[in-house]
């Protein structure tokens, strides 16, 4: 069994192997390797006795479902109204700066993702961004500067 | 700040009674006629935005002949500016889940779910220890009444009430058609009530504070105190339980920055109401409904960027299952894009207009059906921004 096939199966323990567990099951598995593969999806598929393209269409719906290898930390920055009001550009050019990558890129020693999401419900104090599912608000060009310096040496 | 200020409500962000679910144990010793009658007294609406009375949505709920019938609580929040539920849930956890179990009492149900936002997994592990208490007092009130998370993964939509069900049974996350209301056929085609995080607490109150007291507050269609997420050009921004049925100008009195020029009332998929019109317009589901998301706009915004920030929006999260709402979205935002650039003349936008319309009464479900509440109260009240 490979090691994409032991996670399934520990997660549809877990979660079951109905149709309803699959989204817990994708979820789990980017929690673990940050994407889901193609050969993932089709043991998924195999192990909940669904078909590939069913797989498919559900992970590639959801924009946290990454289909597409990710770096360990995924920062997504949000673009919505109150945060680009409040400075979301400049946040965007001090991560790419910092981490030396355009937005929707990932680090070359595969740390960093750097991605622009929609409202992420903190308006009141942007901008806003998630480190995976850790939510920072309030920021600044210094806070960023801050707060990844730390994520680099982690 | 104006002499005359918003009367603050404490009744949601209340603190809890000294007994743990205490209220819950008082209602469940009721009759379920009881319970539902006084709901229906106290005149609650739902409090995600549409406004359907909750009674009703429970009667009917539970007078749909099943084996097996559902709660399901909306955290799905995710329309732009609105941040309340997160706050509610961090704060207030055990309203919520007295308010759910309340409702399992009534429609017979034994199972709950709380579809929580995938933006709010930080949230997970606090939420799953108040559930563990939940879990606990439920069983020593002898409530066979269970209640389970589940996460979203970043995907607005879902928020709708049968997109929810979809991706709760593990699909895409593209709404059914209506009807069947989830009242008949919901969560696993079994009849279900979904309430947004909000409603619920109120049910909670309503049984505590008994539907005469509940209803002095707010007007007569608008029963009650709202929780509002203030946020854009206003120097306090943050959560605000205020009574339902205010005026704009009151608002911006108190909220905004002295230069306000427009408020969106309901967030992206809501109404924006510039400056001449804030005298006129009540707040409530008599004037203009929100699910509690108010955004501030002063002097020095471009009201096109807000309305092409809205657009990207609805265009990134449409579902794109039917083509008014996948084609409308994205042909609205390169219209308004050419009529800026002069590629287009500017009667060009009142055929985006007609676009608009068609959509709302084309599209399946609320998301593309209420495009047109932004991009026509924008280009209306704001045209000479579209275009020059």
């Amino acid at each position: 069994m490979t090691e994409c096939q032991e996670l399934i199966k520990e997660l549809a323990d877990k979660y079951g192997r109905e149709r309803a567990s699959l989204l817990p099951i994708l979820q789990g598995v980017v929690e673990k390797n940050n994407y889901i593969s193609d050969t993932c999806m089709t043991d998924i598929a195999k192990e909940l006795d669904l078909s590939a393209a069913q797989v498919y269409g559900t992970a590639t719906f959801y924009s946290f479902l990454d289909t597409e290898p990710r770096g360990k930390y995924v920062i997504r920055v949000c673009k919505t109204i109150t945060c680009d009001m409040h400075g979301k550009k400049m946040i965007i050019q001090t991560l790419e700066d910092m981490l030396k990558i355009k937005v929707g890129e990932t680090t070359p020693n595969k740390k960093f993702t750097l991605l622009e999401t929609n409202c992420l419900g903190w308006c009141h104090e942007g901008p806003a961004m998630l480190i995976n599912e850790k939510p920072f608000s309030g920021l600044t060009t210094e806070k960023v500067h801050d707060i990844i310096s730390e994520y680099i040496n982690k | 700040m104006s002499e005359q200020t918003l009367k603050r409500v404490d009744l949601i962000f209340g603190e809890y009674s000294n007994v743990k679910y205490k209220v819950l144990a008082d209602t469940l010793k009721r009759s379920n006629e009881e319970i539902l009658k006084d709901l229906l007294d106290s005149g609650l609406r739902g409090r995600g935005g549409a406004g359907f009375p909750t009674a009703m949505k429970w009667k009917y709920t539970a007078e749909t002949p099943s084996d097996e019938r559902f709660v399901i609580c909306n955290a799905d929040e995710g329309e732009p500016g609105t941040f309340k539920d997160r706050e509610i849930l961090l704060r207030v956890p055990r309203k919520v889940f007295s308010g759910m179990a309340i409702c399992g009492k009534v429609i017979g149900a034994k199972k709950g779910y709380m579809y929580l936002r995938g933006e709010y997994r930080f949230m997970i592990p606090e939420l799953m220890k108040e559930l563990e208490i939940y879990n606990d007092h439920a069983k020593m009130l002898g409530h066979d009444f269970e209640i389970e998370i589940r996460l979203g993964s970043g995907a607005y939509i879902c928020g709708e009430e049968s997109a929810l069900f979809e991706s709760m049974e593990g699909g895409r996350g593209e709404p059914r058609n209506k009807p069947p209301y989830p009242t008949i056929s919901g969560f696993m085609k079994k009849p279900t009530v979904i309430n947004n995080v909000e409603t619920f607490v109120n049910v909670m109150m309503i049984m505590r504070l008994g539907p005469e007291q509940y209803k002095k507050l707010g007007t007569t269609d608008s029963r009650g105190s709202k929780v509002f997420s203030v946020s854009g050009d206003t120097p306090i921004p943050g959560i605000y339980e205020l009574e339902l049925g205010m005026s704009l100008d009151r608002f911006v009195d108190e909220f905004g920055d002295g230069d306000t020029k427009a408020v969106q009332v309901g967030g992206a998929s809501g109404f924006c109401v510039p400056r001449k019109k804030f005298k006129e317009t009540v707040i409530g589901f008599e004037g203009v409904p929100t699910g509690g998301s108010m955004m501030i706009f002063n002097s020095s915004r471009s009201m096109y960027n807000v309305l092409h920030n809205y657009l990207e929006f609805f265009e990134e999260e449409s579902c794109g299952q039917c083509t008014p709402c996948r084609v409308g979205c994205q042909q609205l935002r390169k219209g308004i894009v050419a009529v800026k650039k002069g590629e287009k003349k500017a009667v060009y936008l009142d055929q985006l207009m007609k676009l608009s319309e068609s959509m709302k009464l084309t599209a399946k479900c609320g998301l593309g059906q209420s495009v047109a509440n932004s991009f026509s109260s924008i280009v209306n009240n704001f045209k000479e921004e579209m275009i020059y």
